[in-house]
């Protein structure tokens, strides 16, 4: 299987969808001629063309209205945001507009759209530029969200978001886009709503998604290898829907749950499964669910600032041998 | 003959159509007056924004599309659903909260939507429809189609974001579509002077965007109806997009809890002396087409029809506690499951 990285999975997934559905096409900044801001659309101007690869002005609210006013007649699109943190002057499109027309008209419409691009810090880029919007966009009902934490995942799932019928958000991350990953020749889709075991164990349940996926692996191989501890750590994959089985089966398992995610801490995804895990696993839980989260205060730029606020394996690995009364 | 003469008497509307016209003017306004009596007594929840004293801007403009075009507007929606042929006990049944209602009760008064008459709503957040109306002319363009897109809004939305954002982009990839600003001189309760820079709207969209602006009177249905048709052959033409401001008046309030306090009672009563029904009455009678015989008819046939309606839309059957589930999603799953 050829090894690629993250970033060239999504290019794949969109390629081979744009050629399996002449409806898709890709529209964002900097996305055509340049090639993508990181290169994620890279070559696809010279494959399909300027009529399905196209730039956009720095227009976020117009053009994420674009793509849904084309979604409500049927097309399918995908929109980049070169980052989430730009969507937020296109709040209305996606969080009212995207999940809402088709509930206020009674289902009269589908709206088959994606809106892709990262979420989550990147290398000090202070506050403003630094957000993650998972809890932001999971709180809504009407939007799906996904949030891959491999090239093989984001693969799969972006065919899959691409194929889907209602506005899926996607969210990527820049230190995630140079990951590598053997990943199959031949197609393949995944589900939505199908947490992965990303690593087996029976000590200590650890909830990720996305980019604090990968933190929460690191973290399990260190207790391994340090501590002969057996994390098992639970990949989402997609937010909403929420695999909620997939994470009780495996809490009733360990009777530990640890979350780990890189937004802020107050009313966040974890929150939200801390909540759903004591509402369905009260009593086998023998320690309270800990969450790991970026600190709540607005992300500086200093280096050592943001590595102090973003959580990281040591972090995670404090988490884990807290929630399991772990002695050193 | 000239070709412009040619091409104005191509662009005439039959007699026949005209008194058409007139009869969904008279729709509109016994619709909404039933609507305002049913509000009163409770049977209309939300906000709720007549239409009355605009009705040439709905029935004008929409004679001049084609079934297969595609109409989006904000949330002061009932003339356009009614112009573009949404059945009357529908609409009353979207009103009452019904099941049966042209949104299924999940839209209400500012929601109204119709796939198969190629209405898409009826959106309430000021502006945000218009870049849909861009997008949903981008597929125009994109699958090469002979449609156009006319999507309405009030002076009030060209003073937001969104507005300006889509402008840009219809103009940037020059898209089928006709931007139908109907300036009723009042963005809730402030004229159109004191939000405006230059309230002049027609001037605003052609040396910014590359979208030539024209204003009519919005009284005036056939002058309305020649501007757009004017318009939509401009569009299908291929030229891009083009701005009409329809000069209008609303004789209600912004809403139904609007007191009016911002302007006089002599300043109603001067536009009402020049009402687009009358208006459009007279130029039928001059015509030989109307007379008083016929006009008494007509007014007591729509009558009828609109108390038939909401009479009907009382019985229709209210949606039940599971539906509130349904159309979430169009791959639907459920609630956090075990």
């Amino acid at each position: 299987m050829p090894l690629i990285q993250f970033r060239e999975a999504l290019n794949q997934a969109m390629c081979e969808e744009m050629q399996r559905d002449p409806e898709v096409f890709l529209i964002g900044e900097e996305v055509a001629e340049y090639d993508g801001a990181y290169k994620v659309s890279r070559g696809m101007l010279a494959k399909f063309g300027p009529q399905r690869v196209v730039d956009m002005p720095i227009s976020e609210c117009g053009f994420a209205g674009l793509g849904l006013g084309a979604a409500l007649v049927g097309l399918r699109p995908i929109v980049e945001f070169m980052t989430f943190s730009f969507s937020l002057v296109a709040l209305d499109q996606l969080l009212n507009n995207a999940p809402k027309i088709r509930y206020m008209s009674g289902g009269q419409f589908k709206l088959p759209i994606v809106f892709r691009g990262i979420s989550g810090p990147g290398r000090q880029l202070a506050a403003t530029h630094a957000w993650s919007v998972d809890a932001l966009c999971t709180h809504v009902p009407g939007l799906k969200v996904v949030a891959p934490s491999c090239p093989y995942d984001a693969k799969g799932l972006l065919k899959t978001a691409i194929r889907d019928d209602d506005p899926v958000v996607f969210l990527e991350s820049e230190s995630m886009y140079t990951l590598r990953q053997e990943v199959p020749e031949q197609e393949y889709l995944l589900p939505f709503g199908q947490a992965d075991i990303k690593r087996p164990g029976g000590d200590c349940t650890v909830v990720a998604w996305g980019q604090s996926c990968v933190i929460a692996l690191e973290a399990a191989e260190q207790l391994h290898r340090e501590n002969g501890l057996e994390v098992e750590v639970v990949d989402l994959r997609t937010l909403r829907p929420l695999d909620l089985s997939r994470i009780i089966q495996s809490v009733r398992r360990t009777g530990y749950c640890v979350t780990v995610e890189e937004g802020y801490p107050t009313c966040s995804v974890g929150a939200e499964i801390a909540a759903l895990v004591q509402e369905k696993c009260f009593d086998d839980l023998d320690h309270a669910v800990v969450r790991v989260a970026s600190l709540d205060v607005p992300m500086p730029y200093s280096k050592p600032l943001q590595e102090h606020v973003v959580p990281d394996a040591r972090r995670v690995v404090q988490a884990i041998q807290q929630a399991t009364y772990f002695q050193g | 003959m000239s070709t412009v003469a040619e091409k104005n008497q191509k662009l005439e509307p039959a007699v026949t159509q005209m008194v058409d016209w007139y009869r969904q003017m008279l729709v509109i306004r016994q619709f909404e007056l039933r609507c305002s009596q049913s509000y009163q007594q409770q049977k209309v929840g939300g906000f709720c924004h007549l239409y009355m004293g605009q009705e040439a801007v709905a029935v004008g403009s929409l004679a001049a599309l084609r079934p297969s075009d595609y109409v989006i507007t904000a949330y002061r929606d009932h003339g356009h659903a009614i112009a573009r042929g949404t059945g009357l006990t529908a609409l009353f049944a979207e009103l009452y909260g019904r099941a049966t209602g042209c949104s299924h009760g999940k839209g209400g008064s500012m929601h109204f939507f119709d796939r198969g008459k190629n209405f898409f709503g009826g959106h309430a957040i000021v502006g945000a429809h218009i870049p849909l109306a861009v997008g949903m002319a981008w597929a125009v363009k994109y699958r090469a189609e002979d449609r156009v897109v006319a999507c309405f809004f009030g002076d009030g939305a060209m003073n937001q974001g969104a507005f300006h954002e889509a402008l840009n982009l219809a103009g940037l990839f020059k898209l089928p579509i006709i931007f139908v600003a109907e300036n009723n001189q009042y963005g809730m309760g402030t004229h159109v002077d004191r939000a405006s820079a230059v309230p002049d709207l027609k001037l605003r969209t052609g040396d910014a965007y590359g979208i030539d602006g024209k204003d009519v009177d919005g009284m005036d249905c056939l002058a309305v109806y020649r501007m757009t048709r004017a318009a939509a052959e401009y569009c299908r033409g291929g030229n891009g997009a083009i701005f009409l401001e329809a000069k209008t008046y609303r004789y209600r309030g912004h809403s139904m809890s609007d007191p009016q306090k911002y302007r006089t009672k002599e300043e109603l009563a001067r536009y009402q002396e020049h009402d687009p029904i009358g208006r459009l009455e007279e130029q039928l009678k001059a015509r030989g087409a109307l007379d008083e015989r016929k006009i008494e008819a007509l007014r007591q046939e729509v009558h009828a029809a609109v108390e038939a309606a909401h009479h009907q839309a009382e019985q229709e059957p209210w949606p039940q506690p599971d539906d509130v589930w349904k159309d979430v999603y169009a791959n639907p799953f459920g609630p956090y499951q075990l």
